[in-house]
């Protein structure tokens, strides 16, 4: 697949301080691109340099492969992680205001305005300054805004802030969309479980550098520990518990069963497969329950990080 | 530059339909007016009341004659009841105050043994009329020792009202030079207003765009240098539609108050000058002066003045606005903007005062000269100049050296601007400017 945004060898310096260090980032086109890392990692100050906002000390972005210039911009929406509209301006014209900043003329802006407000029926609200909305509907306005010229890159920082759960999902669902008619979306959360629900691919910064990227399937392939949750229903518990030890590695169960049983964590080591284990447990006894642990997002953040620092 | 276009548009409104700029624009000349006419009106009032002074006389020298009555201050000769007697009637509040003329042997130690007793301390303009009328009283006494008739010293004043003309050939008079310094000094000062409030206006302007965090959405749209300049032609545009209006409302009720008092507008002013005055006032009657005062005022080059405000008032505006806008990138809140403040008032301020002690006194002197080209000066001085003439290659020099300044400030505070207004949660300090000057990119 092309990439619809390459990063190449980025670096940015603030007098003494790194904020990025020669991070280079491959973003394939239609995909979902999950920028994670901790805070003060450098994820603002790239988005920026994507943005163009700030421009790299080092190194070149390009966008659908032509080098990032101001034409651009018209292509990029951006909704930033500190949400911000003007106070005691009219929720309609501020969103005409900004689409038009972008580039679209008024009437093509008053067109897809209708289509988007109507989406999420709050047609009421256009002669409504932005004080008197809740954050929640300021939220809307706000993503409105940042997707309604139609950018064929999309970045979205910490897009559920605000949110409750029902309208999350909703906008879950419009950025997927979004994804489905051919935009490439750069998602930067802390929210490890719609990471999972939603990238394709993740890159991992930390500490001004990129320490993990690639897709998030293949990452957690890299990074499984070959450990199942194993649930049996034997009639010696005991006796079949050291059998395994004699095979595999045990440890203590971090999942509880319904019924009696034997429950554990069984790793595998280098001599056998999943096949074996599920073998031998079959012979033993009723098999209840069978999983692989697969890393969560959150663990391979957690453990990668831990590993940098 | 549609994009920049789209900026002025929106700036603008935003500071047009602000309630504030509402009620400046169309309040602010009624209470201009009503001021006027309320401290009018005081003056009269406060004038009105009679004040009453006894006096009491024991040199024989005076007589009523030499106190004559004006509107406001009544003498009454008391001397018959003693010194004593009209002091306890002054004391207890029935008179304005005892006027106590005792008997001595000269003139000269009669001029300092006069006593002037009241219960409250008495106006200064009161004690001065008395002290003209004794010493008016006291000459005449002197001169008829001296055997010199006072009806010839009389006929013998002559005054002289000396015509000046430049070599332009313009006349002029005190009248139009008190008419050049007032208008300089009404164009100056209302340029350092203009300044101060629209400035002020751009600095909290982005200072809301940071705080609302809606920066990063626009800075994601436009560059940071459209921005603000968009932010500072959108603001003067709103000043120059106020400066219009402003013109309308005094055209118009300067129609209209014409229109129903005539002449007596002006004839109503001289009524009021303390009596020494008059006599010098009463060589022109009062309509011819009313008409003077028109007739100077239309000689004055009104358009000229207009043009050169319009482009000092825009020049300065761009100047230090760029410098507010500044200021407000580098802080998060308003309260933070004192400390880059005093830089940015200092020079406006002492452009006026600079304006007010020289100009007044010499609109050629090396001094006023000299403020007049220093940029962040030169809008004030200058326009104070200007009504009594300065030659177009001075100007020139002035609005050149104005230009090109003010492009320098935009771009250093642009650079500032584009920094700050990303910086949030922080107060600047002159070093962290210093730092973003040199920032790249």
């Amino acid at each position: 697949m092309k990439n619809f945004l390459e990063i190449n060898n980025v670096t940015k310096k603030y007098e003494d301080y790194t904020a990025l260090n020669n991070v280079s980032l491959h973003i394939p086109k239609g995909s979902v691109f999950g920028l994670l890392g901790p805070n003060g990692a450098g994820k603002t100050s790239l988005i920026r340099i994507i943005n163009q906002i700030t421009m790299p000390d080092a190194g070149a972005v390009f966008l659908d492969g032509e080098k990032l210039a101001p034409k651009h911009i018209e292509q990029i929406g951006y909704l930033p992680e500190e949400r911000g509209l003007y106070k005691s301006m009219k929720v309609g014209e501020q969103a005409l205001y900004l689409a038009q900043l972008k580039g679209l003329s008024k009437t093509e802006a008053k067109k897809r305005l209708k289509y988007w407000f109507d989406k999420f029926d709050i047609g009421a609200w256009w002669n409504k300054k932005i004080e008197e909305l809740s954050k929640g509907m300021a939220q809307k306005v706000q993503f409105i805004v940042t997707v309604m010229h139609n950018p064929k890159l999309l970045i979205f920082d910490e897009p559920f802030s605000g949110f409750d759960p029902i309208n999350a999902q909703l906008i879950a669902k419009e950025i997927l969309q979004l994804r489905e008619e051919g935009a490439t979306i750069i998602f930067s959360t802390h929210r490890m479980e719609s990471v999972e629900e939603m990238c394709d691919d993740i890159a991992l910064i930390d500490k001004s550098n990129k320490i993990l990227d690639g897709n998030l399937d293949a990452i957690k392939r890299k990074f499984r520990t070959h450990t199942f949750q194993v649930g049996l229903h034997t009639t010696n518990p005991k006796e079949v518990e050291t059998a395994l030890k004699n095979n595999f590695e045990v440890y203590a169960p971090d999942f509880k069963l319904l019924n009696n049983g034997l429950a554990l964590n069984v790793k595998l080591t280098k001599e056998n497969s999943a096949n074996d284990l599920l073998s031998f447990l079959t012979s033993r006894g009723e098999v209840q329950h069978f999983v692989e642990l697969i890393p969560s997002a959150n663990d391979i953040f957690i453990e990668a990080v831990n590993k940098n620092s | 530059m549609s994009k920049l276009k789209l900026i002025i548009q929106r700036e603008f409104i935003a500071k047009v339909r602000n309630k504030s700029f509402i009620i400046m624009t169309f309040l602010s000349p009624l209470i201009l007016i009503g001021m006027g006419a309320l401290i009018y009106f005081l003056m009269q009032k406060n004038d009105e009341k009679v004040k009453e002074i006894v006096f009491v006389d024991n040199s024989g020298l005076f007589s009523k004659n030499d106190f004559e009555d004006t509107k406001t201050v009544h003498y009454l000769d008391y001397t018959d009841e003693g010194i004593a007697a009209t002091k306890k009637k002054v004391e207890a509040g029935n008179y304005y105050g005892a006027l106590i003329i005792p008997k001595q042997d000269s003139l000269e130690l009669l001029a300092k043994g006069i006593e002037f007793y009241s219960k409250d301390s008495p106006g200064m303009s009161v004690m001065n009329s008395i002290e003209n009328k004794i010493e008016k009283k006291l000459r005449n006494e002197k001169l008829n020792t001296f055997g010199i008739d006072i009806a010839k010293i009389n006929a013998s004043r002559i005054s002289s009202n000396i015509k000046m003309y430049n070599f332009s050939g313009e006349e002029s008079s005190k009248l139009i030079n008190g008419l050049k310094i007032g208008l300089g000094a009404i164009a100056g000062y209302l340029l350092m207003m203009f300044v101060i409030i629209y400035g002020s206006s751009v600095m909290r302007s982005v200072i809301e765009e940071k705080t609302s965090r809606i920066i990063e959405v626009i800075v994601s749209s436009v560059k940071p240098f459209q921005l603000m300049l968009g932010k500072i032609i959108g603001n003067a545009s709103a000043g120059l539609l106020q400066f219009l209006i402003w013109g309308i409302i005094l055209f118009t009720i300067i129609t209209i108050a014409s229109s129903i008092f005539g002449v007596d507008v002006v004839e109503m002013q001289t009524t009021n000058i303390p009596t020494e005055q008059m006599e010098m006032a009463k060589e022109m009657t009062s309509g011819d002066k009313g008409q003077q005062v028109i007739q100077e005022i239309l000689r004055l080059p009104i358009l000229k003045l207009f043009v050169l405000f319009i482009f000092y008032f825009l020049g300065g505006f761009m100047l230090y606005s760029s410098l507010f806008a500044a200021v407000g990138a580098a802080v998060d809140n308003e309260t933070d903007t004192q400390q880059f403040m005093l830089p940015i008032m200092l020079p406006l301020v002492l452009g006026v005062y600079v304006g007010f002690a020289t100009v007044i006194n010499d609109p050629h002197g090396s001094i006023a000269v000299l403020f007049s080209h220093i940029p962040l000066t030169s809008p004030i001085v200058m326009l104070m100049r200007v009504p009594f003439g300065v030659s177009w290659v001075e100007l020139a020099i002035s609005m050149l050296l104005l230009v090109i300044t003010f492009l320098f400030m935009v771009w250093l505070a642009a650079k500032i601007y584009r920094v700050g207004i990303l910086m949030y949660g922080k107060k600047a300090s002159y070093k962290d400017l210093y730092k973003w000057l040199k920032y790249k990119g």
